[in-house]
């Protein structure tokens, strides 16, 4: 046991090293915070078009567009989306790494969260929508009033799952030598040779988190289920 | 042309993928008067009312509302719906608000009522269906006949010139239907103009001013109650009558 104590104060304390963690648990974060926004307003947008488009035909080009980001981003690694995001798209320019990361893990979580959406918006009943049009109320209007608030509670568990994978996926940000909390530990490693240690520590970090976060969401969840009870 | 008419049909088509479900209708509803349309299923006598408001769009012909004609694209649809209220087979009430809610979301966005106003209204409503007690209750906890009495007067809310009511005891309990025909037949009794798609030929009798007969996309005979049920003309009206009095 004493062994254990050793190199846990040798990875973690010595040298105040556990501050590689701590700083790359902010980027984790940072990253992952705003990706998220990105995510849900892109996918939220597209989900609208595309639910218009299949419900009403209309919006074609911007369907067909819509269609071709889903295709791409959903047919290639989030890692080979991280790396041309920056060796190719920002290639060139000097920009920061976190904003590259917010980039590339915000449009990649936009096409995952279109199609949630679009589910969401599918689920609802269309006499919902025929309800509100036959009061007066615009497409838009019922959209906004009716069918979305509806909707995004369907949706909000998938969502908050998809958070979730995206807190994960962060992870690769390694590759654009972004310091994220995986890379801290890989820091570590590097300068103490242990691998456990800062791996494990790596890892638990991540489960804390996780496990944090489904519970704020079933808490959300039902919050929101209460008001209809 | 009468100005006592407030909708008229003139030569309303409509076809889905193909198949021509209305073939060319004529009907002039006038302010005041009840008319029931019925018909065996599959007899577009449903499309067609959802035709008056255009949650169908018709493939021919015109809607006149007010001497305005609604199919033409430049009209704003909208707020031609504002006054024509619908009540649907399914009630389609908001499950995520509350009955009050409901009710006064309609006035409060689009006819611009304040809260208070809206609510006022509503809750007077409310009163005359006997629901006043249940105004914070959700959907969810209404049985079928509270639901549609709900939807009737949510339709009400936004002071309509005319009531379309599609089916709206089919989906009852058999115990439940009499509560809702008696909402509509109060309203009726106030002279709401009123189009009523249903299989209650009680109700029919009773309050219609008009019965039109609809088979095969066709208008197959209209007349006053007495004599459409007493003396019908059309075969298949005759037949279709055999079997369902």
């Amino acid at each position: 046991m004493g062994n254990i104590q050793a190199r846990f104060y040798q990875n973690f304390i010595q040298d105040d090293r556990w501050m590689y963690m701590r700083d790359g648990l902010l980027i984790t974060l940072e990253v992952t915070l705003f990706a998220t926004l990105i995510g849900i307003l892109v996918g939220f947008i597209v989900a609208i078009i595309r639910s218009t488009h299949d419900r009403t035909g209309k919006l074609k080009i911007l369907n067909a567009l819509c269609q071709v980001y889903l295709t791409v981003i959903r047919g290639t690694p989030v890692v080979v989306q991280l790396l041309i995001t920056y060796f190719v798209i920002f290639g060139s320019v000097n920009v920061s790494k976190v904003l590259v990361a917010v980039l590339a893990f915000g449009v990649n979580s936009g096409a995952y969260v279109a199609e949630i959406c679009r589910a969401g918006i599918m689920s609802i009943d269309i006499g919902q929508m025929e309800a509100g049009r036959s009061i007066g109320f615009s497409y838009t209007q019922t959209m906004w009033y009716i069918i979305l608030p509806q909707a995004f509670k369907n949706v909000l568990p998938a969502l908050g799952n998809e958070f979730i994978v995206l807190l994960k996926e962060t992870s690769i940000s390694g590759y654009i030598a972004l310091q994220d909390l995986t890379k801290g530990g890989d820091i570590i490693r590097s300068r103490t040779y242990d691998a456990f240690m800062p791996l494990i520590g790596v890892a638990c970090v991540y489960l804390v988190l996780v496990l944090g976060f489904t519970k704020l969401v079933s808490l959300l969840e039902r919050r929101l289920n209460q008001s209809e009870r | 042309m009468n100005d006592n008419v407030l909708i008229r049909a003139e030569g309303v088509r409509k076809s889905f993928s193909g198949k021509e479900v209305l073939k060319g209708i004529d009907l002039e509803i006038r302010r005041g008067e009840v008319v029931v349309i019925i018909g065996p299923s599959g007899s577009g006598k449903s499309t067609f009312l959802r035709c008056l408001n255009l949650l169908e769009v018709p493939t021919g012909g015109r809607i006149y509302f007010h001497d305005v004609d609604i199919t033409e694209k430049k009209v704003d649809i909208d707020l031609h719906r504002q006054k024509m209220g619908m009540v649907f087979q399914h009630f389609n009430l908001f499950p995520h608000m509350d009955i009050l809610k409901n009710m006064t979301i309609g006035p409060e966005k689009l006819l611009k009522k304040s809260p208070e106003a809206a609510e006022k209204y509503a809750m007077n409503l409310l009163e005359r269906v006997g629901l006043a007690d249940r105004a914070h209750a959700y959907p969810s906890q209404l049985s079928g006949g509270q639901k549609q009495r709900i939807a009737i007067v949510r339709a009400l809310c936004m002071q309509p010139e005319v009531m379309l009511f599609d089916e709206p005891t089919s989906a009852l309990d058999p115990e439940m239907v009499g509560e809702v025909l008696q909402v509509m037949r109060d309203l009726a009794r106030e002279r709401m103009t009123m189009a009523v798609v249903t299989h209650e030929m009680g109700f029919a009798k009773e309050v219609a001013d008009r019965v039109v007969f609809l088979d095969e996309g066709i208008l197959m005979e209209q007349n006053h109650p007495e004599a459409f049920f007493a003396n019908p003309q059309n075969e298949r009206l005759k037949s279709f009558l055999g079997k369902v009095l």
